[in-house]
């Protein structure tokens, strides 16, 4: 995950890198945007730009597949992301709370990145460990069977 | 194949891991070597085995002992004890349970495992262990003795419908597309499982994904295809890893890729990911998004059938229908046709969630009354409170109440009662869930997953969301009833795609069966359930409160007060109604009004 801009370079070869992975067609499309996502954290435009002259596709096409996915994201996000889960079973059980908490103790509105470029807070859907809900996933660890006092506790244990 | 005196399964299943699964499983391996035991001894990582809260845990073979609550520093001991000495460590069993493949329910007499058989069970990496539970003997019975008609004609008599919710009967699919004459044709198998508490599409492609794609090959024999796609949601990252290793084996097998097994049919398979849009569990949308595309559905017909992937003759399934395939083959149409009802047969996986004692994955005859799965299978509800409702088929799906315990689970019933079968999430609610604020719930998930293709799924939803939205702040007008009501029909008339069909779904149905909460919210401005924000308030009991200032401490927003052993004070308007307090408090003294 990256804050703030990426360097020329990191985005070419995060996009080389993906299209040599996944393909130079346009089916290949989805995989790729998902791999340079994933390495940079985001979809920058120069990314964009890239991936539209190798594939050959319209930036203005690459620009609606991009901003049609939940997962792709066209602007920088922090150091951790925060998924938290607002599906129905998680809901039930408590999540409303847990993501009162969360939105208490960042004080950012969902979606947003807080000042400091540390916390991203997103919602994500159903994540399919509904057995253990109110679930919250941070990067990649995920948080379960939560309650909204633990939220101070566990954002501490990230720098 | 190398031989194992023992194999050792390790839960590695993402919450597991959260437990330190990992960190179990390497100390393992390194005690095994450290023993020399580890040409003796296989270690194997599958998905969850038991009960979560159990985790890190492992099952050994051929013993089935199951041992819980692991962490590395307990694995010398067991490992010495288990392997050296051939001691059960008694001390990490779990002597109550049955050790099967079970996920989290305990097993009940009103359970079968047809789906699930092999989950938990077999290493789920290994394709040699999915033979060894007659795996890919079905697809050999196919291609040695049957026509590709008669394989359609086999599926029919199983009477096996489509397990994606709209329960279309499987072998009529195929033979559409085997009648269209066009090629190529492609068979895609649907697992973008996105409703919210459905995990049953997951712990299949994780725990035995060599069925799914059994599946698919006779499926594409079948119609006559050569290329399958398996589209799976990026949310679930291990099934998408153990779909790619299963894949990769059978190609090694000769069960994927050029002349299968010596015949002349060729057929493979390539997995696609989503990356986070419900929509594109709709067939039409997933192939979209499989070309490139952004996933939005087009209007039927053409039906995939006909016009598909790349507008050629598609055939969409979901995985529970495809992982059916193969042991009805094996074991015939009739030994599955007499499960189940007189027209919905065999059997259905349900993730069961929400407010019951026992939530995880559970499979049953069709036709099962919905009492036995929620006090039976699910064991009741926690805490013992009263049932209220449960929500059955996901977001286009609907609630059933008290009065539909005895109603048989299956996809008229369901469909006469206002619900759906959908994919099967099961979502149960005590007396504690405000309807309204589920339906608004609901609707909020829907207006959210529109595409925003068509204008009666993108406007409407917004709209009904909104009414929601003020009937729960307490602003609800007598109106706005009769303006649901009217809205509801419309966007389920009119809408391009299922997503948009199904939305007013939970509305409808909680407005017919919970009509006086809706009216309790707009016309006494009062949340019977006590759940609605703007509708209720806090208090403290002056009664049991003993100023122990611990809510005053933990309150975020300051709005308690009061000297220490005096009674406290909520301000209701600093107040943000978090409940923090209520949790915090250890005497009972904070109630809601």
């Amino acid at each position: 995950m990256t804050v703030g801009t990426v360097d020329a370079q990191a985005v070419q070869q995060a996009v080389s890198a993906a299209i040599e992975r996944c393909g130079d067609h346009r089916e290949d499309l989805i995989p790729i945007l998902n791999d340079v996502n994933r390495s940079l954290g985001y979809l920058p435009a120069e990314a964009l730009n890239h991936i539209s002259l190798r594939l050959r596709v319209p930036k203005s096409q690459l620009f609606s597949v991009a901003t049609f996915y939940q997962m792709f994201s066209t602007t920088p996000r922090g150091t951790h992301v925060i998924k938290f889960c607002e599906s129905a079973p998680c809901h039930v059980v408590g999540g409303r709370q847990v993501w009162q908490a969360l939105l208490d103790h960042l004080q950012i509105k969902p979606g947003e990145t807080s000042p400091d470029g540390k916390w991203t807070l997103i919602t994500v859907s159903c994540l399919g460990v509904c057995a253990v809900g109110p679930v919250v996933v941070i990067d990649d660890d995920i948080y379960g069977n939560l309650e909204p006092s633990q939220i101070p506790d566990i954002l501490a244990r990230y720098q | 194949m190398k031989y194992y005196r023992s194999h050792v399964l390790v839960s590695v299943d993402p919450e597991c891991i959260k437990r330190g699964a990992h960190e179990v499983l390497d100390a393992l391996q390194d005690e095994l070597v450290t023993q020399g035991l580890i040409d003796e001894v296989q270690v194997l990582e599958t998905s969850r085995i038991g009960d979560a809260s159990d985790s890190p845990d492992m099952m050994v073979y051929p013993e089935a002992v199951h041992y819980v609550g692991l962490t590395p520093d307990d694995i010398p001991y067991i490992v010495e004890e288990h392997f050296l000495k051939g001691r059960v460590a008694t001390k990490f069993t779990t002597p109550l349970k049955v050790f099967t493949d079970e996920e989290l329910s305990a097993p009940t007499a009103k359970e079968v495992r047809v789906v699930l058989r092999n989950c938990g069970k077999i290493d789920p990496n290994n394709i040699e262990d999915y033979a060894a539970e007659d795996g890919y003997q079905a697809l050999g019975k196919v291609l040695t003795e049957f026509s590709p008609e008669q394989v359609i004609d086999h599926v029919m008599a199983s009477g096996l419908r489509g397990r994606g919710g709209a329960g279309f009967l499987t072998a009529q699919k195929w033979k559409f597309c085997r009648a269209t004459q066009d090629w190529p044709k492609y068979v895609i198998c649907n697992a973008d499982e996105g409703d919210p508490g459905a995990f049953m599409n997951r712990r299949v492609l994780e725990g035995d994904p060599h069925a799914v794609l059994e599946g698919m090959i006779i499926a594409a024999y079948a119609i006559g295809s050569n290329q399958g796609y398996v589209y799976c949601r990026a949310e679930y990252p291990l099934a998408i890893k153990t779909l790619n290793i299963a894949i990769q084996q059978a190609r090694e097998f000769g069960f994927l890729g050029e002349n299968i097994l010596g015949t002349d049919f060729s057929f493979d398979l390539e997995v696609r990911m989503g990356a986070g849009a419900f929509v594109c569990g709709e067939e039409t949308a997933m192939m979209a998004s499989i070309e490139g595309n952004r996933g939005e559905p087009r209007p039927r017909p053409p039906f995939p059938a006909v016009k598909g992937l790349w507008n050629k003759p598609s055939n969409v399934n979901n995985v529970e229908t495809y992982a059916n395939v193969p042991q009805i083959m094996l074991k015939g149409s009739a030994w599955y046709a007499a499960m189940g009802t007189e027209d919905a047969h065999g059997t259905k996986t349900f993730a069961l969630a929400g407010d019951v004692k026992h939530s995880g994955l559970i499979e049953v005859e069709l036709g099962i009354k919905l009492r036995d799965v929620i006090f039976d299978v699910g064991g009741g509800i926690k805490g013992d409170k009263p049932f209220k409702a449960v929500q059955i088929g996901g977001p286009a799906g609907g609630f059933l109440t008290t009065q539909h315990l005895d109603y048989p689970i299956d996809y008229n019933s369901l469909r006469s009662a206002g619900a759906m079968m959908g994919s099967g999430g099961l979502i149960v609610m005590d007396d504690e869930t405000c309807m309204v604020d589920m339906a608004r719930f609901f609707m909020e998930f829907t207006q959210d997953e529109s595409c925003g293709k068509c204008t009666p799924c993108r406007v409407g939803t917004r709209k009904m969301l909104d009414i929601l939205e003020k009937i729960c702040a307490g602003k609800g007008q007598p109106e706005d009833l009769t303006i649901l009501d009217m809205l509801a029909t419309e966007i389920k008339a009119t809408s391009l795609c299922g997503l948009g069909q199904g939305a007013p779904n939970p509305v409808v149905t909680s407005l017919k069966y919970f009509r006086e909460e809706y009216e309790a919210h707009i016309f006494e401005k009062r949340c019977p359930a006590k759940v609605c924000r703007a509708l209720i308030r806090y208090d403290i009991s002056a009664e049991f409160c003993t100023g122990c200032t611990v809510c005053a401490r933990n309150c975020p927003t300051n709005a308690i007060t009061g000297e220490r052993r005096q009674t406290h004070v909520i301000d209701p308007d600093i107040c943000i109604r978090c409940g923090i307090c209520m949790q915090v408090c250890n005497f009972n003294a904070i109630n809601i009004n």
